[in-house]
């Protein structure tokens, strides 16, 4: 019981963050919070092969697959805080509270009497007991999540696949289309300077220094560059100036 | 036992009003798991409640029934990502008057 009081309002406080975090980053990562709070309830009320499928199902693959496409949404976007409905939030705060008002009452009107357990149930173990159920009185439902299993696997395949509109482009056509580039352009035909090449730092954040000492910017991934995270050349000076400084006065100052 | 099913609730509603509230798909989509994943443990409390393992078999069938609704949902969020390039539940409104 004490892990369950210790586990419950953890849980709440991570579904709750559900509601608040603005980057649907954090919201993942409070559901996962729950998810492995579930699986301890899971394991403290005599299911372990529902522990472990909670583990491996959600915590593995559900969460791993919104993360997934997390990243290839974009990371960065937060939630708009616009209200298209007017008032709509209130509403839904609203609606909540009387839903778990209704809840709680029902709850606290209903005579609990006193828990069977599961000892006699899982006596023979609880994955043997489950299977029994599961290939005896379910065993039409078990093979029609079969069907809706394959269903899912094509339904993604479909939703995900993108018809090629236009023809692959070969290395052949990246290195004519480079020479061609240099020839209207004069821009550098080899590959871009890696960042921090000659800078103070070799973060991928740091441009490459230019011979002349000037940043090359096109050295630091274009992710970065739209993000606005690239350390400009300001930054770098500023760091430059305090590594000449601590280089100077390190006796005076150590940190 | 009530005071699984009153955690469990507790989750449910929060998922409820998180659907409700949030208008990143994403964020909707784990909301509507949380709801799921609330009433699994409902599931398997009151499958210890009366000593039998039909409740955890139904919480079986649950997950199942939400990998395969994740799976989907998640492909319909990144082709419409692909098309208006947003995940606003706000911005799908092509099917309006």
């Amino acid at each position: 019981m004490t892990t369950f009081w210790v586990l419950a309002p953890l849980m709440v406080l991570a579904a709750l963050g559900l509601l608040f975090a603005k980057k649907a980053v954090h919201a993942a990562l409070c559901l996962a919070v729950v998810m492995i709070g579930l699986a301890v309830m899971y394991a403290l009320q005599d299911a372990p092969f529902l522990f472990a499928v909670q583990i491996i199902v959600y915590t593995g693959a559900i969460m791993m697959l919104f993360l997934f496409v997390l990243m290839l949404i974009g990371v960065d976007r937060t939630d708009s805080l616009v209200e298209t409905i007017k008032g709509q939030r209130l509403a839904a705060a609203v609606v909540g509270v009387l839903f778990a008002v209704t809840m709680s009452v029902a709850v606290g009107q209903v005579v609990v009497s006193s828990t069977v357990g599961l000892e006699e149930a899982n006596a023979d173990g609880n994955v043997e007991g489950l299977a029994a159920l599961l290939f005896t009185r379910y065993v039409v439902a078990f093979e029609f999540t079969a069907a809706l299993m394959i269903t899912a696997v094509l339904g993604a395949m479909v939703l995900a696949h993108r018809e090629r509109l236009s023809p692959r482009r070969t290395q052949i056509d990246v290195q004519r289309q480079r020479m061609r580039e240099y020839a209207e352009t004069g821009r550098h035909p080899g590959n871009p300077p890696t960042p921090g090449v000659f800078a103070r730092h070799n973060g991928v954040d740091v441009p490459a220094l230019l011979p002349d000492g000037s940043p090359a910017e096109e050295s630091v991934p274009d992710s970065l560059r739209k993000r606005g995270q690239e350390r400009t050349d300001v930054d770098i000076s500023a760091a430059q100036r305090r590594a000449k400084e601590i280089e100077r006065g390190d006796e005076e100052d150590p940190s | 036992m009530t005071e699984y099913i009153t955690l469990s609730f507790l989750l449910f509603t929060i998922g409820a009003v998180g659907v409700l509230v949030r208008r990143n798909a994403i964020v909707v989509f784990m909301c509507v798991e949380l709801m799921l994943n609330a009433t699994n443990l409902a599931f398997v409390s009151f499958a210890r409640q009366h000593g039998n393992l039909d409740g955890q078999t139904a919480a079986f069938f649950v997950m199942v029934v939400a990998a395969a609704e994740v799976v989907i949902g998640l492909a319909i969020i990144v082709s419409i990502y692909r098309t208006r390039r947003s995940a606003s539940v706000d911005e799908a409104n092509l099917l309006k008057a």
